[in-house]
């Protein structure tokens, strides 16, 4: 069990959160050719070291977020709302001990 | 007869005795006592058989390592097996069982395996049972049974498991494992801070080597010393939990503990049997205490031999003795204490310590209390056919022992060095170093984990030491809890006088000696030497190669004897040979505890729609959807599922029926930018879609495979109704979720899941116009003023000038003309009562699930069977639907090659050739002739269709219509191994114009 800090609603278990796939990559446009298509789709690095992810707070406020997780000891880095607008007003933290010392 | 109560001493209540059996024998024991401490108080000695020899095997230990003592516990469906005496708290009317043997422990049949030992070696099964015979599984299959019966640990229940268990969620600043000198101290210092503390301990009593006192002396006093620090820790809201043992360690400082709630309760009432507890902490701080360990010599597996540490337990904490004349083999300082608290309870004893150079003061000290001392000397060989009776001994030279003379003993006591229990911190794949001089596997630092570890768990074996290492790791974690910089903690130390000298197995060049590791599994020091000159020369080999450390005890007392043996084997050192992996659970633990309430109906939710009692008042039987009931059909009189959906699907085609379709998603989609969102989400043109309007919509996924399909209802400028199937509402959220927060987060679009704030009724059948303009009067259900596909809200009539909001649809799932009417939930009972009268005014009934997906299938209308995630828009005949003039999630991947083949499977009607025949759904479609391979493609839904008086379906066929149209194929079921002629039609079989939905 890893325990992430969303920004919104504060530490959580990651059994309230679900897994939503690889941060890195970057889907094209529409109208992009198939072989850009294909690459986002399909194509996926399985990094030994720190990655950046997506989860999302299913069990909580629905937002994604982006979690940068160390892949062999799960170190969490930081944790910041994926949707940009959302995450300029909610103010952008790092995880664990940090937040609290700052609210303290 | 060799263990006795001794007449005082001990923290048992004298004043409670309990009364239990022991293989149907009554016997008593004291409050405080242990199964094992009862049974070795009343003179039992052989308390088990081993696994694979059948010896008889008795107390070895007094904790968690025990690895002979193992018994059943209780009768019928609780009956618990492979339970440690040594840890089974006694409890009156508790039911003991010995195990793994016929008729019982003491008398054995199955001991004639004993005298085939010597064809019973490492690696028996694997070489006696590949390639026997040309054939292999079958035979070998013949003598498993065999086997099975003859090894095998004790019978479980196979009745379901009455206990109840729960599983409960804490937080604490730190938790504290242990409650030993170490532990105790720890938890003083943090909560005396007002650091919010949990001390968890896996035995019944708080103390850990105090109770046996082993611990020796405390501030004057150990006994006080504890009882003050319990009351200290009380006062200052430290939550202790005694039975509570601290299995797992997972990330981000999260601990799985069990603790057992009435296990040792006579009548438990309502509490659960076990707590599966998970505590998340900011720090943890391990003070878990070392195992001792033995060392081998020839036989020490009788009754009677046991751990040095163990045998002074039963006299210090249980007040038991466990012989009347023990002598114990040491190779350290240690083994004194334990021999001193044996001599002082009267116990004659003599000490065998293997080093040439005694540690003066404390062996001086052992001989003032009465205790026999030699020097250079070692146990050889134990001496006794079912227990103990006397010990033949050495003379350690040279790693060889060289005969002396036999003692009479009836214990015999092992001191052979200190295992740290470093498994909670293994857990997190950390990996435990060797410790030349210490003797002994030890995990200095903890990493990033937020873990301490002090006391003997890390490394530091004397009292003085153990008690300033509690108080370091108490400091460090205030610190670490305060956000302060702080320091590791002090590495492993000793100040025992004379350094241990490892001995691990005592050979005697003058005969041959059965020595074991692992008393449970039968693994002897012979075992890894053969398992290594057989090319198994890594530790995760010989553990599998030789079982050893696979018992119940997880090798918690032999396995570092074991390592010892193959490094020296193969040459090399310990450090070298590393020891193996440790994996969570620390000890057992009940499945029943891990699932809690979680089982039966708590197993997942059950989801009703809002008209469920309207459903049950008409007598409806439901079916399971995903984890919703939905209604499936309404009997009548002795029907059964095929009459009444026959009955169901006639009278919506001739008159009227009304079904409940509030499973279906629904998700509200506003904001400016909300028409071109749904434009990129479906696959069909939205962005025009004008107000008042519903759409059918085909979404793709990424890979350009279909995903769901659906209508959306456009209620205002920037107000869209999605609907979803049932299946797909959580799915379709989230993947539109997805889009507006990581892919598009420009857009202004908010979208809501609405699935449970409205219900909804279909009402279909040519009489549909007929009950919606009597019941809605506020809207004009005139074809003109509703056409096909229109959306319009309004105000249901219920009864005295109560209306209903409603919201509906001109829609047709079932190719009747039809409505879906929608209300917020709350309204859904009274709605479902107005349309009701109307409908069965109309001569129409309510239908279900069963009757719609009849119909479906008659119109060649696709549901999940269809969309099963392998399918593209052309491949289900809705290709023409997706727009060539935008761009759309899904539609460059779509263009594939492979997906765009004229010869994939595409969607076809069926029709059995024969009149009369039927098919199954999941049939595999051949053409004629054939019989074997993937076939053309298969059947995904089957019907008994009152339209066509025939079994019609729905499947797929390479080439198509195209290819097929009006041809015949065989539908093929392998699994009843059926064969149908089927012909290829239209999908749409009925009224295949719409022209009954329309006008």
């Amino acid at each position: 069990m890893i325990r992430i800090n969303c920004p919104f609603c504060g530490m959580r278990d990651h059994t309230e959160f679900t897994y939503e796939g690889d941060a890195t990559v970057k889907y094209p446009e529409l109208d992009a050719p198939e072989d850009k298509w294909f690459n986002a789709v399909f194509l996926r690095d399985n990094p030994r070291g720190w990655h950046r992810e997506y989860w999302r707070h299913a069990f909580g406020c629905g937002l994604f977020l982006e979690v940068t997780r160390h892949t062999v000891t799960h170190e969490i880095k930081s944790v910041k709302v994926a949707h940009p607008g959302i995450a300029e007003v909610l103010a952008p933290t790092d995880a664990g001990s940090e937040t609290e010392e700052a609210e303290a | 007869m060799s263990g006795y109560r001794l007449p005082k001493g001990g923290h048992i209540d004298r004043s409670r005795a309990l009364s239990f059996t022991w293989d149907d024998t009554r016997y008593m024991g004291f409050a405080g006592d242990t199964v094992a401490s009862a049974l070795m108080a009343r003179g039992e000695r052989i308390l088990g058989r081993s696994f694979k020899y059948h010896r008889p095997r008795g107390i070895m230990s007094a904790g968690v390592e025990e690895s002979g003592a193992v018994v059943s516990l209780g009768k019928g469906p609780t009956r618990v097996t492979n339970v440690k005496a040594t840890q089974a708290e006694l409890v009156q009317g508790l039911d003991v069982w010995g195990q793994n043997s016929w008729p019982s422990v003491r008398m054995d049949f199955g001991s004639v395996n004993n005298l085939m030992g010597r064809f019973f070696g490492a690696g028996f099964y694997y070489k006696t049972f590949f390639g026997i015979t040309g054939k292999g599984t079958w035979e070998w299959m013949q003598f498993e049974k065999v086997i099975r019966k003859a090894a095998g640990m004790g019978r479980a229940s196979d009745k379901p498991d009455p206990d109840e268990y729960e599983i409960v969620h804490d937080h604490c600043d730190v938790l504290v494992v242990g409650s030993g000198p170490a532990g105790l101290n720890a938890a003083s210092v943090l909560a005396s801070q007002g650091v919010d503390v949990i001390l968890a301990e896996q035995d019944f009593a708080i103390g850990g080597t105090i109770l046996s006192g082993l611990s020796g002396d405390i501030e004057g006093d150990a006994q006080a010393w504890l009882t003050g620090k319990v009351a200290e820790l009380n006062d200052n809201g430290v939550r202790i939990w005694p039975r509570t043992t601290a299995f797992g360690l997972y990330d981000h400082g999260v601990v799985g503990l069990i603790e057992r709630v009435t296990d040792h309760v006579e009548r438990p009432g309502d509490l659960p049997r076990e707590r599966f507890r998970i505590v998340r902490a900011q720090r943890i701080i391990l003070a878990t205490g070392a195992v001792e360990r033995p060392f081998a010599f020839g036989d020490n597996d009788r009754p009677g031999v046991m751990l040095a540490s163990a045998a002074a337990t039963y006299v210090g904490r249980y007040g038991v003795a466990p012989g009347k004349r023990a002598v114990l083999g040491v190779n350290n300082d240690s083994g004194y204490a334990s021999a001193m608290i044996l001599a002082e309870a009267g116990i004659e004893t003599t000490v065998l310590d293997a080093r040439e150079s005694l540690p003066r003061e404390t062996s001086e000290r052992a001989r003032a209390a009465g205790v026999e001392v030699h020097a250079g000397r070692v146990p050889v060989q134990a001496v006794g056919a079912r227990s103990v009776r006397a010990l033949d001994t050495g003379r350690w030279r040279n790693e060889r022992a060289l005969a002396e003379d036999r003692i009479d003993c009836d214990v015999i006591g092992v001191a052979g060095g200190w295992t740290p229990v470093m498994h909670l911190i293994s857990h997190k794949g950390i990996k435990p170093v060797w410790q030349e001089d210490l003797t002994a596997f030890v995990v200095e630092d903890p990493g990033m984990e937020p873990v301490g570890i002090a006391g003997s768990a890390a490394g530091q074996f004397d009292t003085a030491s153990v008690l300033k290492a509690g108080i370091k790791a108490g400091e460090e974690a205030l610190r670490a809890v305060q956000g302060k910089k702080h320091r590791p903690l002090p590495g492993p130390l000793s100040d025992w006088e004379a350094p241990l000298e490892p001995v691990w197995e005592i050979t005697d060049p003058g005969r041959k000696l059965k020595s074991f590791i692992d008393p449970q599994h039968d693994v002897t020091t012979s075992d890894v030497r053969l398992a290594h000159s057989e090319g198994y020369v890594s530790v995760e080999h010989l553990k599998r190669y030789t079982t050893l450390g696979m018992a119940t005890d997880q090798g918690k007392m032999g396995n570092v004897i074991g390592l010892a043996l193959m490094a020296e084997e193969s040459g090399s050192t310990i450090a070298e040979t590393g020891t193996t992996t440790f994996r969570p659970p620390y000890t057992p633990v009940s499945i029943g505890a891990l699932a809690g309430d979680e089982r039966g109906t708590h197993w997942r939710p059950t989801r009703h729609t809002p008209m469920r009692a309207e459903h049950e008042k008409l007598g409806c039987e439901f079916v399971d959807a995903g984890f919703w009931k939905r209604s499936w059909y309404y009997p009548q009189g002795s029907e059964g599922l095929a009459e009444a959906a026959m009955r169901e699907t006639k009278i919506v085609r001739g008159s009227v029926g009304m079904v409940d379709v509030s499973t279906l998603g629904k998700i509200m989609v506003q904001g400016p930018d909300a028409a071109e969102f749904l434009n990129r989400v479906y696959s069909n043109p939205f962005a025009k879609l004008p107000i008042g309007k519903a759409r059918y919509g085909l979404m793709l996924r990424d890979d350009g495979i279909v995903f769901d399909d659906g209508t959306t209802w456009r209620l205002s400028e920037t107000d869209f109704f999605m609907t979803t199937t049932t299946a797909n509402a959580g799915p379709v959220m989230l993947h539109l979720a997805n889009l507006l927060q990581t892919r598009w987060p420009d857009m202004k679009v908010h979208i809501t899941s609405v699935s449970d704030h409205w219900g909804g009724l279909a009402v279909a059948g040519p009489k549909a116009r007929e009950v919606l303009d009597a019941a809605i009067p506020d809207i004009d259900f005139d074809d003109e003023a509703f056409p096909f596909m229109g959306v319009r809200q309004g105000h249901l009539r219920c009864g005295q000038g109560q209306d209903i909001p409603v919201m509906t649809a001109r829609l047709s799932f079932s190719g009747e003309m039809a409505w879906e009417v929608m209300a917020p939930a709350d309204y859904c009972p009274a709605m479902f009562d107005a349309l009701l009268t109307r409908v069965t005014a109309a001569g129409g009934v309510p239908y279900g699930l069963e009757a719609m997906d009849c119909m479906r299938v008659e119109k060649g209308h696709v549901t999940g069977r269809e969309l099963d995630g392998r399918t593209t828009a052309d491949d289900i005949g809705l290709g023409m639907m997706a727009s060539k003039k935008k761009h759309y999630v899904g539609r460059v991947l779509a263009a594939r090659p492979d997906l765009v083949r004229e010869d994939r499977p595409r969607l076809v009607g069926l029709i059995p050739v024969e009149q009369g025949a039927r098919f199954k759904a999941g049939s595999i479609l051949f053409p004629p002739g054939e019989k074997t391979g993937h076939g053309l493609g298969h059947v995904s839904s089957i019907a008994d269709s009152p339209m066509l008086g025939s079994w019609i379906g729905l499947g797929f066929v390479s080439g198509g219509l195209a290819e097929w149209d009006g041809k015949e194929i065989t539908a093929e079921n392998p699994v009843d191994g059926e064969s149908t002629a089927v012909r290829v039609v239209s999908a749409h079989f009925f009224d295949p114009k719409g022209e009954r939905m329309h006008g």
